[in-house]
């Protein structure tokens, strides 16, 4: 009876398996205490890797005793797993793993990530919550438009999405001309997808004479990158939907670890299983809620493969203020940037996000573009490449200048670098079907 | 009165201009009179067609970005003098030229200027005062 309510943030009450995101703060850090002391004896107990550096800093579980303490656990980084390809951090025995899951190791060796069948339910329940502060429920029909295989994205949301009871349509990733028709016959009201991908089927609708804003799709659950709020703000206004950032990686457990809410002003993290920390990048020194920093993460109840202190390289901050929806965990602020993401060029750290910001400061830009390093004469370049869309076409070859000037001097401004900006044809750049490329690095050529 | 002129944004890339040529032919669209417009890194190609909406619908389906604009047509005497003419009294009238191209017609010894005028309706009223041809986009058409 209680299951059949559509539960969500516009109606009246959560969902209970979203009870956990309203608990009280001293209930849910004495939750969190006795569940960090479980998965560090774990740890320490099955993963040689992290024995050995706890043993090296003379820690044993035992002097674990509250929170803070977890600033004294050693590290762990994405090379960690990369050492250890492929089971090297498994806590548990084969026979109790139901699940491996797999990067597409882009640079070297894929990570592999392991999930016993508690490990499954649980990240079931944090996709269940992600969905629900999106307003998603029984009745809704959401396209998961996030690749299934290897990628957590795909089977992770869907999961979630059966758990909610939404009709799931598990289109997984590409075929963009198939996805417009599925959300056009289907009547699909929610879409799951990387920002990016989304924008390109947006054009691609547009291209096939469907208005998204005509469709009954109303919202749309994007992550697995980086986005920039006014590429929200464009994905809002070109397709009529509300568009929900979600936070996630692998290594954690997949999509689950953090998600908007209705108030869409910092992503609530599911605190009773990660938990939170702020460090300086540069000296692994943790930083006071609210000041900005690399996010660290602790799984709290993962089975298969616990992650202790695991650096995310994403750069954001702990949001401390109550949220409107009454979420009593807490949120961090939308990634806007990955401390690996950045590139250093003549000296100058430069973030894909800085110049996504310039370029769409520029009125009417299109987010459509691509960065491409290169080496000339000895001297490293930013060429910039942009598509030129309806909005900044124009005939006249003067405008055609003034706008190539525009978006060359909004991106100096910015970056306070020189860059050379290229206008190029709609559609010429190369579109992703998962997570965006947006740095082309051809500078080991010269 | 207006004439509805289609532009293109071509890149300086081999085949480019030849794609959207051909996305045009593949429509049916027949092009009376073109002009490209070139810099360093791409071009713009202005066309007068048959049925212009059919041929921007037939770009955008190709994957260029086009858009329509009012552009004016002019009948002036094919012979020395008959531009001169024409450019004189759009001084006079203090008329802003964005940019123009011209075609000779065989209908008598008479060529067809394309303006694209700043404001192209103040244009019209004006070379009318001044007794120039303004011609219509159907009769443009049959010529």
């Amino acid at each position: 009876m209680l299951l059949r309510e559509n539960w969500n943030d516009t109606g009246q009450g959560f969902h209970p398996v979203s009870a956990p995101d309203y608990l009280p703060a001293a209930q849910l850090r004495e939750l969190q205490l006795r569940r960090l002391k479980a998965v560090v004896e774990r740890a320490y107990e099955h993963v040689a890797l992290f024995r050995e550096r706890m043993n090296e800093r003379d820690l044993t579980p035992a002097r674990i005793e509250s929170l803070s303490d977890v600033s004294r656990l050693p590290f762990t980084v994405k090379t960690d797993l990369r050492d250890t390809y492929p089971f090297g951090l498994f806590a548990s025995p084969m026979s109790e793993i139901v699940r491996l899951h797999a990067s597409s190791g882009t640079t070297g060796k894929p990570i592999v990530v392991a999930y016993t069948q508690e490990d499954i339910q649980v990240w079931s329940s944090v996709m269940l919550r992600t969905f629900a502060a999106a307003g998603i429920h029984r009745g809704d029909i959401v396209q998961n438009a996030y690749g299934y295989g290897l990628f957590t994205g795909g089977l992770g949301a869907h999961y979630g999405l059966e758990a909610i009871g939404a009709t799931v349509v598990p289109a997984s990733g590409g075929n963009t001309d198939r996805q417009v028709m599925l959300l056009r016959d289907f009547g699909v009201t929610a879409i799951c997808s990387t920002p990016s991908y989304f924008l390109h089927l947006i054009e691609r609708a547009h291209d096939l004479g469907v208005d998204l804003r005509d469709l009954p799709l109303r919202a749309g659950i994007f992550g697995a990158e980086p986005w920039s709020t006014a590429m929200r703000d464009r994905i809002e206004k070109d397709s009529g939907i509300k568009a929900y950032d979600i936070y996630g990686l692998s290594e954690i457990i997949g999509p689950g670890v953090g998600s908007e809410c209705s108030a869409q002003d910092g992503l609530h993290l599911f605190e009773d299983h990660f938990y939170p920390e702020i460090i300086d990048p540069a000296t692994g020194e943790v930083l006071a809620d609210g000041e900005e920093g690399e996010l660290v993460l602790t799984t709290l109840s993962k089975r298969a493969m616990p992650m202790i202190r695991y650096r995310t390289r994403d750069i954001t901050r702990i949001i401390t203020e109550p949220c409107s929806c009454g979420r009593t965990i807490r949120r961090i602020q939308r990634i806007g940037r990955r401390s690996d993401d950045m590139f250093i060029i003549r000296g100058v750290n430069v973030f894909p996000s800085q110049i996504e910001s310039a370029l769409l400061a520029v009125e009417g830009a299109l987010p459509h573009y691509r960065i491409v390093l290169k080496r000339e004469r000895g001297l490293d370049q930013i060429h910039v490449e942009i598509e030129v869309g309806p909005e900044i076409f124009s005939d006249k070859v003067s405008a055609m200048e003034e706008m190539h000037d525009r978006l060359a001097h909004s991106i100096e401004r910015i970056t306070g670098l020189r860059v050379a900006v290229h206008l190029v044809e709609p559609h010429s750049l190369p579109r992703s079907e998962g997570k965006a490329k947006r740095v082309w690095d051809e500078r080991n050529d010269g | 009165m207006k004439v509805s002129q289609i532009s293109t944004f071509i890149e300086n890339r081999p085949g480019r201009l030849h794609a959207a040529c051909e996305a045009l032919s593949a429509a049916g669209v027949n092009i009376h009179t073109l002009s490209l417009a070139d810099t360093s890194e791409f071009g713009i190609l202005r066309l007068i067609v048959a049925d212009p909406l059919a041929g921007k619908n037939a770009l955008e389906k190709a994957g260029y970005v086009a858009r329509l604009t009012d552009v004016v047509a002019v009948e002036v005497p094919d012979d020395a003098g008959g531009l001169t003419n024409l450019l004189a009294k759009t001084d006079q009238a203090g008329l802003g030229i964005e940019y123009m191209y011209a075609f000779s017609t065989t209908v008598g010894a008479r060529a067809i200027v394309i303006i694209r005028f700043t404001d192209p309706d103040r244009a019209i009223e004006e070379l009318q005062k001044r007794g120039i041809n303004v011609i219509e986009a159907v009769r443009l058409l049959k010529s």
